[in-house]
């Protein structure tokens, strides 16, 4: 009725016809503009500040440095407690650790005002040399961080002495004596880079104080709850004075679970009791956000004649930045969500180091180590293949993860913490390929055709998996409140990104009640107001959520029938569509709610669950594409992306495509183009839309996206995630097609025509 | 602070605005929310308006420069931008929203502009109009559909 239709985004009408919806129309008109003064040197102390002359500006009301806050440690990074992530940040700190790194917040009357006393702040600063290259962080002289500053809340390997954040080992079996076991052997070392979210909305925070004293905060986030609870912590209030609320968001990928603006907006209004907001420059977002992290991996292979893989390795160095926020899960997720497919091995390793660096901070960002995870595995799979002479489709088809089997990986690993053990229910990982080598016309182009002397046309494949919440730590709840009139609220903590989730939410409470989704009335992500959820992130919303809401809708149906049946006196009612029946009595579900509105014994029906995964299904996929390279110049066009996604039932066809294509695209502007850049100073060389290089229309030839439907039995109506998993696959299918058309292997993103005409003449 | 006056969607606006104002700040100063800020640079396509019929982004143009013009927000073509809209709503390819109002916009001053409608020619028009959700097929399935063209 409502499932596995194509219902339209509820919220997509005001959207597109541009009502006031995001944080930055909501703010009132009187409130108070925020800006933050920024670093200009990698790592520096400051000696001395003097913000004297600019309070003298007119319409200067507040100055805030390390010397007038709280001196307190925290990460913000928004995760679940205890979090992961190490606690080494300042609201502001006396230390600088990368440029763009704050130094003083003015708030002012109006932009002019603000930005003339940033000026006027004059920083006596202690220049060190700073750590940019990651490779050279572990033993460094330098120490981005005092080693007895910082703490964590659980081990995460962390030792600030060596600018490590965070670290990880596990092996199953033993990896060197399969390897000497190995008829062949493989290793490689890849490399990830930077890559910016680019969300189209700039991280945005607005503040102001409600008749009852409380701090209210509208903000961009992805994560309303852990906000509270992180802003509370951190300043010694009590939650019950905070309020969240996150309106629509203009885009997230990963970058708004984090805190940015939000302790400044905060610590303003409690000072000012006035309303302000913080809005960032595309600069200030681009500089001192946050990007993906940069990742050095070693991967290790080996084979028996028979083309079955015996033993994986792979070891990782990370780049967090300046600070560790997602440094240990993002690594972990880089093996946790790329081994398995492989689960024939009779041994496999992983580990890793996650250093500091006077860079950009990383964070999480949509695929969450999985994508680079994936570049390596996926492209010495093809190297392996070519090893013991197979076609690279049918070495993983031998290889790969089946249908009602398991990994030893899922126990062992989790994020930050042991992994939960797990059955793969569902997996179409064998029809996906089947129907990606049939549309992308593997047989007639694999591994190459020559189109001319100077042209070259190839393609290549890679597989993904990915997974669908984080076990017994991501909580999801709902609401269900029925009205005359016979329509429902759906209260809901979910994080709505504009990915569509309220839309899908509505989805399933509508058919577990049988009515039509447009009267399910969805209010979400509002801490006061809606229960709690953890927020948009690992792949969990449609999971995580989505089963809260089908236990809410289920419960909700029971307590009406049990209400139905006082009225059509009767021991016995059926609800179908809509209706409650008896043997000779029946009520619609509008009269019903009515009658308990308005009859003689009156009752506002309410239901509520919560629930949090005890597994994380993986959705998988498959992806080819064709590309043609110019043999003199580099230039590589990407003319066919084709993927075939399983991600168990897709409860909303049209909005699950378009995640898969807007995570594909995003994924081959990590491969081809996109790189946040530095210098040896650390200053980013490409910090505007013109010189980032993100694609456009015109860049990526047709997208044929199409899913091979599976039915997950713990998900709602049989669905697993499809959020992340898209973005995972373009470096290795790029670097696969490249190496079946030129012979070369590409190792570094992103693969540029330069590093291309390289690799051709230096052959 | 110089007074102009500023004719959005048909109404005189009598206002002060700085002479190093863009339009973008002067737009939403006076209520126009529907014109969002992205890039900063001119090169998303986000603020895009029109302004005398052609398609500008708001966010690199002096406020001082539209005396004796007229600009077109979003609001001024609510009828269109719903019809436009509902393409778009029909792909799901509306996501977070924040690129549409501006995506829209252009979509109109393409249709006055262009006399052949092919994919080549609508992905070269719309080239400045990022997006970062979709990945664009989705974009150009609900244009095609909406013009008609296959």
């Amino acid at each position: 009725m409502s499932v596995n239709m194509n219902i339209p985004k509820v919220d997509g009408i005001g959207l597109v016809t541009g009502k006031p919806a995001y944080t930055n129309d909501l703010a009132s008109k009187d409130s108070l503009i925020v800006k933050v003064l920024r670093s200009p040197y990698a790592y520096a102390k400051i000696r001395n500040i003097n913000t004297l002359a600019a309070s003298k500006v007119n319409g200067v009301e507040l100055i805030l440095t390390h010397k007038n806050v709280p001196d307190k440690v925290y990460t913000r990074a928004g995760q679940s407690a205890p979090e992961p992530s190490p606690y080494d940040k300042k609201i502001l700190d006396e230390y600088v650790r990368y440029i763009g790194d704050e130094v003083a917040v003015v708030a002012g009357i109006n932009e002019e005002a603000v930005d003339k006393a940033i000026n006027k702040i004059k920083v006596d600063y202690e220049v060190f040399e700073p750590v940019i290259d990651y490779e050279k962080a572990i033993g460094n002289n330098v120490k981005v961080h005092d080693p007895d500053c910082g703490t964590v809340r659980f081990d995460i390997g962390r030792d600030a002495s060596k600018n490590i954040a965070a670290s990880y080992h596990m092996e199953i079996g033993d990896v060197e004596e399969e390897f000497k076991k190995s008829d062949y052997y493989y290793e490689d070392v890849y490399y990830t880079q930077a890559q910016a979210h680019l969300a189209m909305e700039p991280h945005t925070a607005y503040a102001y104080l409600d008749l009852q004293d409380r701090l209210n905060i509208v903000t961009s986030t992805q994560t309303p709850f852990h906000v509270r609870r992180i802003i509370g912590q951190t300043l010694d209030m009590p939650l019950s004075k905070i309020r969240v609320f996150k309106p629509r968001i203009g885009g997230g990928y990963g970058g708004k679970q984090f805190i940015h603006g939000e302790f400044f907006v905060s610590l303003v209004t409690l000072r000012t009791k006035k309303p302000c907001k913080l809005v960032y420059s595309r600069k200030d977002v681009f500089s001192a956000s946050n990007t993906r992290h940069p990742m050095r991996i070693k991967l290790r292979i080996g084979a028996m004649k028979s083309g079955m893989i015996n033993s994986l390795e792979m070891k990782i160095l990370s780049n967090t930045g300046a600070y560790g926020e997602h440094s240990l899960t993002v690594l972990m997720v880089a093996g946790s969500k790329t081994l398995p497919l492989y689960n024939k091995v009779d041994a496999v390793k992983f580990s890793g180091d996650v250093v500091y660096t006077n860079t950009t901070p990383a964070g999480a960002y949509r695929g969450y180590g999985a994508i680079q995870g994936n570049f390596a595995l996926e492209s010495a799979i093809d190297e392996m293949a070519k090893l013991v002479n197979m076609d690279p489709i049918e070495f993983r088809r031998i290889n790969m993860m089946k249908e009602g089997e398991t990994s030893k990986i899922f126990e062992v690993m989790g994020e930050g913490t042991e992994g939960t053990a797990q059955i793969i229910k569902s997996c179409k990982l064998e029809e996906c390929i089947d129907e990606v080598k049939r549309k992308i016309n593997w047989n007639e182009l694999y591994p190459r055709k020559e189109i001319d002397e100077n042209t070259v046309r190839s393609v290549g494949l890679a597989i993904a998996m990915q997974g669908s919440g984080i076990p017994y730590v991501d909580m999801g709840s709902a609401i269900l409140k029925l009205n005359d009139d016979g329509f429902f609220n759906l209260l809901v903590g979910a994080t709505d990104l504009g990915t569509g989730s309220d839309t899908v939410l509505a989805q399933i409470a509508a058919e577990v009640l049988e009515i039509d989704t447009s009267k399910i009335i969805v209010y979400s992500s509002d801490t006061d107001l809606t229960p709690y959820d953890v927020g948009a992130y690992a792949s969990s919303t449609t999971y995580v959520s989505g089963n809260s809401v089908y236990l809410t809708a289920k419960k909700m149906v029971e307590i009406m029938k049990d209400r139905a049946k006082t009225i059509l006196e009767t021991e016995e009612v059926q609800y179908s569509k809509g209706v409650f029946k008896s043997k000779d009595k029946e009520i619609t579900l509008a009269d019903f709610s009515n009658e308990m509105y308005y009859g003689e014994d009156m009752k506002q029906l309410v239901a509520s669950e919560s629930y949090y995964g005890v597994k994380s299904p993986p959705p998988y996929m498959a992806c080819a594409c064709e590309v043609e390279i110019n043999k003199n110049t580099g230039k590589l066009k990407v003319l066919r992306c084709v993927a075939s996604v399983d991600c168990g039932v897709t409860l909303n066809p049209n909005l699950a495509r378009i995640q898969v294509e807007g995570a594909l695209v995003q994924g081959l502007g990590m491969t081809l183009f996109e790189h946040a850049d530095r210098s040896e100073k650390g200053t980013l060389y490409n910090n505007t839309f013109l010189t980032y290089g993100a694609p456009t229309k015109m860049e990526i030839g047709k997208l044929d996206v199409s899913f091979v439907e599976s039915y997950e039995p713990s998900g709602p109506f049989g669905s697993k995630s499809v959020g992340e998993i898209g973005i995972d696959t373009p470096p290795a299918v790029i670097s696969n097609a490249i190496k079946n058309a030129l012979g070369v292997r590409m190792k570094e993103l992103p693969i540029t025509p330069e590093k291309i005409w390289e690799a051709i003449n230096n052959k | 602070m110089i007074p102009i006056v500023l004719n959005v969607n048909d109404v005189n606006y009598e206002i002060m605005v700085n002479p190093g104002e863009m339009l973008l700040d002067t737009l939403r100063k006076i209520g126009f929310t529907s014109v969002k800020k992205s890039c900063d640079t001119g090169a998303c396509g986000i603020c895009s308006v029109l302004v005398d019929g052609k398609v500008i982004p708001s966010c690199s143009y002096f406020t001082m420069k539209i005396q004796n013009k007229k600009v077109i927000t979003i609001d001024g073509v609510e009828e269109k931008a719903r019809e436009i809209g509902q393409f778009l709503l029909d792909e799901g390819v509306d996501q977070c929203g924040f690129c549409t109002p501006g995506l829209i916009m252009s979509i109109i001053a393409m249709e006055n502009e262009l006399n052949e409608f092919t994919e080549k020619n609508i992905k070269h028009y719309l080239v400045g109009n990022i997006c970062r959700c979709s990945g664009y097929e989705g974009q150009i399935r609900a244009i095609k559909n909406y013009l008609e063209v296959s």
